[in-house]
């Protein structure tokens, strides 16, 4: 179970999310509203990965390809015309878990470094497909409507489309939290240590790890949807791998194979790439859009001698949670 | 006419193949050497092709900047071996991947800083500027036939190197046990450092020649080294026959396969099919191809007899 300094800062962070609708609201300033929507987006995103890259150890390069399948799954219908939510968001969920299926029966074939390019290239094969499809879009990408779900809770209110994306975030690290802490998740976290063993003890690792890369997939194409309501807007972009990359930065920042870090380490890094640009600017004019010139050094060292993340600087009294 | 277009393409495609070849031999020795997953290897093609056009745009001498260029190039590896590389090889992969995707961040960073955002220039060299007629009524530029030559040279050249050479004998002692070279009294690390350099400088000459080809940018290594990497699963790591064949695969394939199959399609499915389908089938062809590999051999056609 969880220790109950963790469970604090979990909470804390829960009541942070949920009150800076208000307190923007009372300031007049929006714009933290769309960014704290951004930021449980990618935690969405970060946590869904976190369950095969920290608590199954494969290390799965290409994340992003299921947030740009669950917002092209809202952007096309809405091409068409078609804004039902409830629509969209279950071909989202189903489209990403097959996608998820198929590539992932594909990669799991493979193990160590193989697995890593694969995930990649088979990643930026759905960049290209989302380029060549000059129906939607192409390059330029796709202005899209954003859901309707039922009457009386219009999305184009923000302060609604912000307690959606809330309450999808704690749906999905409650379900994350009963995944990692039932049997299958013993069992993915089991492949991890030792998959040898756990073949030997007679349990079919494939299927198991098949079964943890399509939950994850389907949770991250549910934070691609809600990326597509947030930014009214599809693009190729989504799915290009550099934002594979930062989602796993995201995960590493916040602390590998804990359950909430990568939470946490979306908000760090969003806020990084928020922030240091306007102070790199205050210092130096014009040096804001070369904010990865620090960053990339800052990864390296944060690779080197952070493993823990923010996650494990937090005082833990229990040696393992979950 | 048809047919011509296709022997054009299909030499578009090998010499694309030749730039495939020449960064993922580098890649490939060492991940299978090191066992080092190398995201900035993207980053020495660009490199290459910036010191190239810098000192081409400075001295007008193509074979200058290409003198310069090579020294250079083998600098800026060694640099990275010794500075970021080193402290990784025990390290898992998850931290490699993270490492050097760093990397790539500071590096694409770095040259927007000192050349600008825009593309650099940098054109065909006068003495390689022209076309010969590779069949009646179909000139080819020479620029592109010297690519290809390149390319095998530099295949064959390694190919002495590690079946033939002292150092290659060292080389795939080491990709199969490297303790046990160690052991035995090798430098392994300056080993190495020597192969690094080695990829750098192959990547550099990739980026050299693809300079004129394609534009001289921020990022240019990026879609290079996916494809590099395409072309290593589908060889085998650590394989440079391996490499020599799936890149020239890959390159002709992915070429003839965006100019062909929109017409190909067209003859069995409506023109407006085609021209929306073809270009979506085309680009995912290779990737679909790489999966087939995988399936039939998970450790890509030539796999390496060593580790």
């Amino acid at each position: 179970m969880i220790d109950r300094i963790k469970l604090l800062f979990l909470i804390g962070g829960i009541v942070v999310c949920a009150l800076v609708p208000p307190v923007a609201g009372a300031a007049g300033d929006d714009f933290y509203v769309t960014l704290f929507a951004r930021i449980m987006i990618f935690a969405i995103a970060a946590v869904s990965l976190d369950l095969i890259l920290g608590f199954g150890g494969m290390i799965s390069f290409g994340h992003a390809a299921y947030l740009g399948l669950g917002a092209y799954a809202v952007g096309i219908f809405s091409f068409y015309g078609i804004n039902d939510g409830f629509l969209q968001f279950f071909v989202a969920i189903v489209g990403s878990a097959l996608v998820a299926l198929v590539i992932g029966a594909i990669c799991l074939r493979t193990r160590g470094i193989y697995f890593i390019m694969i995930t990649l290239a088979l990643t930026q094969m759905l960049y290209f497909l989302g380029i060549s499809l000059e129906e939607y879009g192409g390059d330029d990408g796709l202005n899209t409507d954003r859901s309707e779900f039922i009457a009386g809770f219009d999305l184009y209110e923000e302060v609604n489309l912000y307690y959606l994306i809330l309450g999808f975030l704690i749906l999905c690290v409650f379900i994350m939290h009963r995944v990692i802490n039932s049997r299958f998740g013993m069992v993915v976290r089991g492949c991890h240590a030792n998959e040898d063993r756990m073949q030997a003890i007679g349990f079919p690792t494939f299927r198991y790890k098949l079964a943890a890369f399509v939950i994850s997939g389907t949770m991250c194409g549910i934070a691609g949807a809600l990326l597509a309501n947030l930014t009214e807007f599809v693009t190729p972009e989504f799915m290009h791998w550099f934002r594979s990359g930062e989602i796993m930065i995201m995960v590493l920042v916040g602390g590998m194979g804990s359950l909430f870090g990568p939470a946490f380490g979306a908000a760090a890094y969003l806020l990084f790439e928020e922030w240091v640009p306007d102070l790199m600017e205050a210092v130096a004019t014009g040096t804001g859009e070369n904010w990865h010139f620090i960053f990339g050094p800052l990864l390296v060292i944060l690779v080197l001698f952070a493993k823990q993340g923010l996650w494990g600087l937090i005082p833990d009294r229990s040696r393992r949670d979950g | 006419m048809t047919w011509l277009l296709l022997v054009e393409q299909t030499l578009n495609g090998a010499q694309f193949g030749v730039f495939l070849f020449l960064v993922s031999a580098g890649l490939t020795l060492v991940l299978g050497i090191m066992n080092v997953v190398n995201l900035a290897h993207g980053s020495l093609f660009m490199l290459g092709a910036y010191y190239a056009a810098t000192f081409f745009g400075l001295t007008g001498s193509f074979l200058l900047a290409l003198v310069i260029m090579v020294p250079l190039a083998l600098i800026s590896g060694i640099v990275i071996e010794v500075v970021a590389l080193r402290t990784m090889y025990d390290r898992d992969h998850m931290d490699q991947v993270l490492a050097t995707f760093g990397l790539i961040l500071f590096f694409n960073e770095s040259v927007r800083l000192v050349w600008g955002p825009e593309s650099q220039p940098m054109p065909v060299p006068d003495f390689l500027d022209g076309s010969v007629e590779i069949l009646p009524e179909a000139p080819y530029p020479v620029f592109r036939i010297v690519v290809i030559l390149v390319g095998l040279a530099v295949g064959a050249g390694l190919y002495f190197l590690i079946t033939r050479t002292k150092i290659g004998m060292l080389i795939r002692a080491g990709a199969s046990n490297r303790a046990m070279v160690g052991a035995l009294g090798v430098n392994i690390r300056l080993l190495y450092t020597l192969v690094f350099g080695l990829g750098a400088i192959l990547a550099g000459l990739a980026g050299m020649m693809a300079g004129p080809i394609q534009s001289v940018e921020p990022g240019m290594g990026e879609d290079m080294l996916i494809l590099a990497f395409v072309v290593i699963v589908i060889g085998g790591i650590g394989s440079i026959r391996g490499a020599v064949i799936a890149s020239v695969l890959i390159g002709i394939v992915e070429v003839v396969g965006r100019s062909i199959l929109p017409f190909a399609m067209a003859n069995f499915m409506g023109e407006d099919a085609a021209q929306t389908a073809g270009p979506a089938v085309a680009s995912m062809l290779i990737y679909v191809l790489m999966a087939a590999v995988l399936f039939f051999k998970p450790a890509g056609l030539f796999p390496a007899q060593a580790g």
